[in-house]
This record gives C-alpha cells, structure tokens and sequence, in this order.
C-alpha cells in the first residue's frame, strides 16, 4: 500500500495515547490535579489527533460522520464508536481526576477496556483483508495491542511493564515479518488463479491495461518500500526496543527516559511504514506480481 | 445498512469470451465515454496530455501470455471490470453504506453522495475493480451501465451496457446469470465458464470463457519426413575446432 502518512500517524498517536489512557485507567493510584491533567492532555492529544489525521486521507473529509451508520457490518464504522465511546468515558473519569480528585475505579477499567477495544478495532480493519494475505491473521490484532500496550506503559513512567511489553511487541513483530514473508505464497492466489489461464499454462503478465500508472498501481502496489525492506525492519527494531531498553535500563534520567520515548514513537513509525508499504496485496498479480 | 442481501431476484452480469477477444480496447473507450456522461461523477484524467497521464477508469484490458507445455505460447488479451460478487467484499466493510448491492438484479453500485472516499472498498476488492476518482474524491465502479439497461428513452439493441454493445468482436455478452436457461448461462455451461480467484470466496457473478484448445498434429506423419532431420548433428573441420576451442576458454 501507499504508505499515506495520515495513516501512518492515524494509527501509530492513537495507538500510543489510547495504550496511556489504558494505563491510567486501570491505575489504582490513579495522579490527580495538574499531574493528571498532564497525562489526560498527553493522551487524548495523542489519541485524538492519530483519528484526526485518519480524517485527512479521506477523498470527501466533510462526510466522516456519515461512517458512524454502519456498525452492523463495517469495522472502520465501528472503530469510530469505540473511539468515541473510549475518549467519553475517559473523558469523564479523567475529569473528575483532575479537578475533583475523585477515581472511580469502575469508570477507569471500563474506559481501559474501550480503549484497548479501539485498538482492536483499528487492526481489524485491516486484518479482515483477504485480499492482503500478509494482514489476514490474528497475529495483526495482537501486534497492534502489543504495541499500544507497551507504548502507553512507557509514556505513563512505567518502566519495567513497559520494557516487557515493547520487548515482546519486538518478538511479535520480527515474527509477523518472517510469517508474513510467506503468506502470499501461501494464499494460493497466483496469476493463473487470477486470470483464470493456469489450465493452459504458466501465465505472464506480458502488456499492461495502460501505459501510465494509475489509482491501484500508486495506492495497493507500492513496491519503492521493498528495496530496501530488510534493513529497515531491523532498523524498526533497535529504534523501538533495543535503543529504548539500553536508555531505561541505564541510571535514570528523565532526559535519558524522553530520548527512550522518541526512539520508540520513532521505531513504532517505522515499522507502521513498513506495515503498508510492504502489504502484498493480490491485485498486484494482474500486475505481473509487482 | 450495507450488509449483503441473502439471495437477489436476478444476477446481472457479464460474460467475457476469452477465446474471441482481440484487445482492442474499444470497450475501455465506450465505457469511459458513456459512463463519464451518465449515471454519477466523471471520470477524471489527470495530467492527460502531459508527461504522466492517469485516470479513472471502470473496465481495463490486461495481455498475458500463456506458455502451455509442448505449444507455442499464446497471448490472451484480458478484459477486466466489476465482477458484480454474490459475496462481494467491498460491500461490508464500507462505513457509510455508500456501497450497496442491489436486491432486485444484483448490481454492486456506490452511492456517491454518501462516499467519504476512504477506500477501503477498493482495498477488499481482490480484482481491482475501484477506483478513487482523484477529482471527485469518491469511489468509481462498473454500474453495469444501469442507466442503459433499464433506459425506455434508448432503442431496444442498446439497452446493454456499453461495452458489450460496442465488442468489435462480440467477445461480451449481458445477461440474468442466475436463470440457468438464460442465453449467457447457456454459454457458461458450453464453454465451461471460470471464477476469477475463486480462493477468495468472493463468488463472483461475471464468468469468463477460457480460450478454446489450440489445433494439435494428429494426423499421420509422411514416411518421408525422417529424411528431413538435421544430418549434421556433430559440427566438423573448421567448426568443429572453434567449437572446441570456444569450450576450453
């Protein structure tokens, strides 16, 4: 796919400032007042401007909220519930933190759900692609909750959680990568599938419909990310869990923490760009399997 | 709601003669013609008579070549637009219910004033059969020219979509693919119409006919043909030592 970056962002900030709200929700010794409203800011300014910047790859922005109507069968309709229902919730537990000092500790955990639930709904839009076999398997949901998880535990201080989840989100994602290397192959989608010609023989894509390029070529067969695909999954990897480790795990600085941090969002961003620019999707075998 | 109806009265569609085809193109050209005229937003063109020209088009034709085992290869031009699916994947997983399929003859088709232009319908679309229109900002598709089909004000023979009525080489044929006594289902059991990607479960309405088998030599072969093998298989004198002296380098 063409790694648009309103994607990119979309899901990488919402996927961060959703994992904060998920962390604070379920803290039992929840910050209050200006510590609170430090977080609360830092979440939802992450979590709102990711589904924000969602809104921008749109052909036709000024209808998004015609998305909300078809929760029935549609995840990307019912992604936009759940972030609304997710930030409501957390909206009112985190002001009754900040300038009542109250937690409701009910109100926190079913927000945390909601917002773990946004994520989920998030990568269901595309893992429900059987058309990008790479995508089509449980293991996206999971990569994005890791991911969530362990980026909102290192923005929410937590350290150690923190370093467990990214290093087993690092895990995840080398062997999604590895997995996800062989799931065309293995989709059993191939050019004589899809032209149908197999019976006759082995088929090659010998004269393309036009001499231009065009909306399917550009969006859903993007190749420029594959040259150098390997390199930069490793280069994903030490951004967002070794460097981040090295820096925590040294003695503590908060400056030495915000480079952690950055190295992750960075990492993370990476990676996501890897996520679309290395999808396979299978309207590329018309294409002669570019 | 753009869940997909459980059955529908009529299944519309198309079938598309592979053997008959001679890549012309000319129903690219009808169809852009028509369809940017009619039902809907054009289709744009971008940078049309510049250095990088693109638009949006419905129906595209791709050329493969085949290359059986013992035969010549063969080049097979391949017409390809909406497949109008039973279980079309582009339908469900639109958010605004913009993309429908049409109980009463089975058409998938897009509303476009309710299209936010995500795209994610082309993205669930295994053959490609969408397209963004990058002027319009909404999502294009084959609408099996419903504004022609049903058209009292056009003469009868053009109450087709506009592809199959302009096929040069009537390699397109329009018809109700699910009465099994209709004209087009008729050919589909003939000639052993095929699915596209039928692995993806979209089950798609448009067959496609496969190219008839080639001639092969069957006949007797004449007793004097031996005598026409190559004789000198082993090269000799001058050849015969450039030859080897070629292999030692």
């Amino acid at each position: 796919m063409h790694p648009a970056p309103s994607i990119i962002a979309f899901t990488t900030f919402s996927g961060l400032g959703l994992g904060l709200l998920f962390w604070l929700g379920i803290d039992p010794t929840a910050p209050t007042g200006w510590v609170a409203f430090a977080f609360f800011l830092i979440g939802y300014l992450l979590a709102v401007g990711g589904l924000m910047a969602s809104a921008l790859h749109l052909g036709r922005p000024e209808r998004a909220l015609k998305a909300f109507t078809q929760w029935r069968s549609s995840w990307l309709s019912r992604e936009a519930w759940m972030a609304v229902a997710a930030l409501s919730v957390m909206g009112i537990y985190a002001a009754l933190l900040v300038f009542l000092d109250l937690q409701i500790t009910v109100l926190g955990w079913l927000g945390a759900v909601l917002c773990l639930a946004t994520v989920f709904t998030t990568s269901m839009i595309y893992t429900q692609l059987k058309t990008v076999p790479r995508w089509y398997h449980w293991s996206t949901p999971v990569l994005f909750q890791l991911y969530a998880l362990g980026g909102g535990a290192l923005l929410s201080g937590r350290v150690t959680t923190g370093l467990v989840l990214i290093g087993l989100a690092a895990l995840a994602q080398a062997g999604w990568w590895l997995a996800g290397d062989r799931r065309l192959a293995a989709s059993g989608s191939t050019i004589e599938t899809a032209t149908g010609l197999g019976a006759i023989g082995k088929t090659r894509a010998f004269e393309p419909p036009h001499t231009g390029s065009n909306y399917l070529l550009r969006e859903m067969v993007f190749v420029v990310g594959r040259k150098h695909g390997q390199k930069l999954r490793l280069i994903a990897l030490v951004l967002m869990a070794v460097l981040p480790a090295v820096l925590l795990l040294l003695p503590f600085g908060h400056l030495l923490a915000v480079v952690a941090l950055l190295s992750h969002v960075a990492g993370v961003l990476l990676s996501r760009w890897l996520f679309f620019a290395q999808a396979e999707h299978v309207v590329g075998l018309y294409y002669g399997n570019r | 709601m753009t869940d997909l109806p459980a059955t529908t009265d009529r299944k519309l569609g198309l079938v598309i003669d592979l053997d008959t085809c001679v890549g012309c193109h000319a129903c690219v050209i009808s169809c852009k013609g028509w369809n940017t005229e009619n039902y809907g937003a054009p289709l744009s063109d971008q940078d049309p008579y510049g250095a990088d020209p693109s638009g949006t088009f419905l129906n595209r034709v791709h050329s493969y070549e085949v290359q059986p085992q013992d035969a010549p290869a063969q080049l097979i031009h391949f017409p390809k637009s909406c497949l109008h699916c039973e279980d079309a994947p582009c339908v469900t997983v639109c958010p605004t219910g913009a993309s429908y399929k049409r109980t009463e003859d089975g058409i998938v088709l897009v509303n476009e004033t309710d299209c936010i232009g995500c795209g994610l319908c082309a993205w669930a679309c295994p053959y490609g059969a969408r397209e963004l229109d990058a002027a319009e900002g909404v999502m294009k598709k084959c609408t099996l020219c419903v504004d022609r089909i049903y058209n009292e004000n056009l003469p009868e023979e053009d109450r087709t979509p506009a592809c199959v009525r302009t096929c040069p080489a009537g390699a397109r044929h329009f018809g109700d693919l699910g009465d099994p006594d209709s004209a087009v289902s008729q050919l589909v059991a003939d000639r052993g119409g095929i699915d596209l990607m039928p692995e993806q479960g979209t089950k798609p309405v448009n067959k496609y006919l496969p190219p008839r088998p080639k001639d092969t030599w069957q006949g007797e072969v004449d007793v004097l043909a031996p005598f026409l093998e190559p004789v000198a298989e082993e090269p000799k004198g001058f050849l015969a030592w450039i030859d080897k002296t070629l292999e030692k380098l």
